[in-house]
């Protein structure tokens, strides 16, 4: 482990200057403003413990914008690791071969126990249910690409209990000024408890909503996340909520001109397709953002 | 057979070992498992549990034999009990005599309640956890042992 090492790991743990200047600087790779020659050289390990085609293609497809190369894991069938071999020995073979590392983990706080062993920066792209700051940035990118992060109303709607994305979300808007927090969420699957207590540790003011169409028109910004059956007690819980879960054009009708709606992605049924040529629906331009915010991730960690 | 009055109660003396008292009542026997006595373990301990202390209200007590606590140690035992006292016995006397302070940050004494977690894997790595206002929070995974959960459970 090298003291100057730069990883990302969590939004959690970063101050609002650093995220600030990854926002700006992703902005600047976003309107075109890079020769293609700033990673020229290096080489990023992409190592995936688990599936997840966006962020490994758009990370792939980040460094290879700022002209760096790509070192894939494979699949983990074929690898050392079915044959026992620990994470911290991987990481520190793979240190060797390369100039950085982004890893997504089944278990959470792979990323920082790989931080702690790499001789590499470490990027997190996902650690089990923990954090996953790269969709986090992106999400912060594309608020701010449409009103200052400042002094809003942000409906976070879904699944609260278990969303990473959105607890993530939750404590990077903490550290903006002023940002009120409105929760939608089916019963049971609010924030828990030890979030709450930490977001008013922050001063996050949290409204609590039953209804979507009470929070709608305070909103400047609605989060969907997707629920999961496996999440709910019962198949007939899941059901009657998720037929009323649903944002469509009417709905929408409700809301503040100017409120636009993000979602991470892959949606199913909560947003009607109707809602995607509406100039609120933000959230296709809000997966395209994951490429300049990775940008500006790898930029930072390896120049 | 000497015996010594503590507190109100009877005791036998040790000779040479280590007196934990001053134990938040029904923690002694965590206090062993902290320090890694367990069945089997060839120690000679006396646990006394609930009994009256002189400060008020009840206390229990742990006495090991031959065995001189280490800081570290120490330190694990201020998890559970924050007002316990450490008196190393030698010859018979209280050689020195120590508080227990919550450290800031413990290494490899909690589990993580998170089976998810890194930590509680097959790599090699010690939990670590830091004080937080409402517990302790695992600085792998961010699980949180709260307050009202028993840290004993998970040490
Ligand atoms: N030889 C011994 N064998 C067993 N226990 C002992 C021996 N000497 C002292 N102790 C115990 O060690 C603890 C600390 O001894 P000390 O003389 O400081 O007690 P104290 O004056 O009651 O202090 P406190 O206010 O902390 O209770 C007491 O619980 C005492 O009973
Ligand atoms: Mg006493
Ligand atoms: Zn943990």
């Amino acid at each position: 482990m090298t003291h100057e090492q730069k990883n990302i790991l969590s939004v959690r743990d970063m101050e609002r200057e650093e995220i600030d200047k990854l926002l700006s600087s992703a902005a600047a790779f976003d309107r075109g403003n890079y020769t293609g020659r700033e990673l020229e050289g290096k080489i990023l390990a992409v190592l995936f413990f688990e599936p997840s085609t966006r962020t490994r293609m758009s990370f792939s497809a980040a460094m290879m914008r700022l002209g760096g190369k790509i070192l894939n894991l494979g699949s983990v069938e074929a690898t050392s690791i079915t044959k026992g071999e620990t994470l911290s020995d991987t990481i520190r073979v793979i240190s060797g071969y390369c100039d950085a590392i982004v890893l997504r983990h089944p278990k959470e706080g792979a990323a920082r126990l790989a931080g702690e062993v790499a001789s590499v920066p470490v990027i997190n792209g996902g650690d089990g249910a923990g954090q996953h700051p790269s969709q986090t940035l992106l999400d912060l990118f594309t608020i701010r690409e449409s009103m200052p992060i400042e002094n809003i109303d942000v409906g976070l709607q879904g699944d609260l209990r278990y969303g990473r994305t959105v607890h993530s979300l939750a404590f990077a808007l903490s550290k903006y000024n002023n940002i009120r927090l409105h929760t939608i969420a089916p019963d049971g699957l609010n924030f828990p408890k030890f979030i709450k207590e930490d977001l008013q540790d922050v001063g996050v003011e949290l409204i609590v909503h039953d209804h979507i169409e009470d929070a709608l028109p305070e909103l400047d910004v609605l989060y969907v996340t997707r629920l999961q059956r496996e999440r709910f007690p019962d198949p007939v819980a899941f059901a009657n909520y998720a037929s009323t879960y649903r944002i469509t054009p009417e709905l929408l009708e409700l809301a503040k001109p100017g409120m636009i709606v993000l979602h991470p992605l892959p949606r199913v049924d909560e947003i009607d397709p109707a809602v995607d040529d509406l100039p609120c629906a933000k959230y296709f331009e809000q997966a395209h953002n994951g490429v300049p915010i990775r940008m500006a991730m790898l930029n930072e960690v390896i120049n | 057979m000497v015996k010594t009055i503590s507190d109100g109660i009877v005791i036998s003396p040790i000779k040479n070992g280590t007196v934990i008292d001053h134990i938040t009542p029904g923690e002694g026997l965590t206090v062993l498992r902290i320090l890694g006595i367990r069945d089997g373990t060839n120690v000679t301990v006396i646990v006394a549990s609930n009994v009256p202390s002189s400060r008020g209200g009840r206390k229990d007590m742990v006495k090991i034999e031959n065995r001189e606590l280490l800081k570290d140690e120490v330190d694990k035992i201020a998890l559970v009990a924050p007002d316990a006292t450490i008196s190393i016995i030698r010859n018979f006397k209280v050689s020195v005599k120590k508080t227990v302070e919550v450290p800031k940050q413990i290494t490899g004494v909690i589990k993580c309640p998170n089976p998810n977690c890194i930590t509680n894997t097959k790599e090699p790595v010690q939990s670590k956890f830091v004080v937080h206002p409402r517990g302790f929070r695992c600085q792998y995974c961010d699980s949180l042992i709260s307050s009202e959960m028993d840290i004993g459970d998970y040490i």
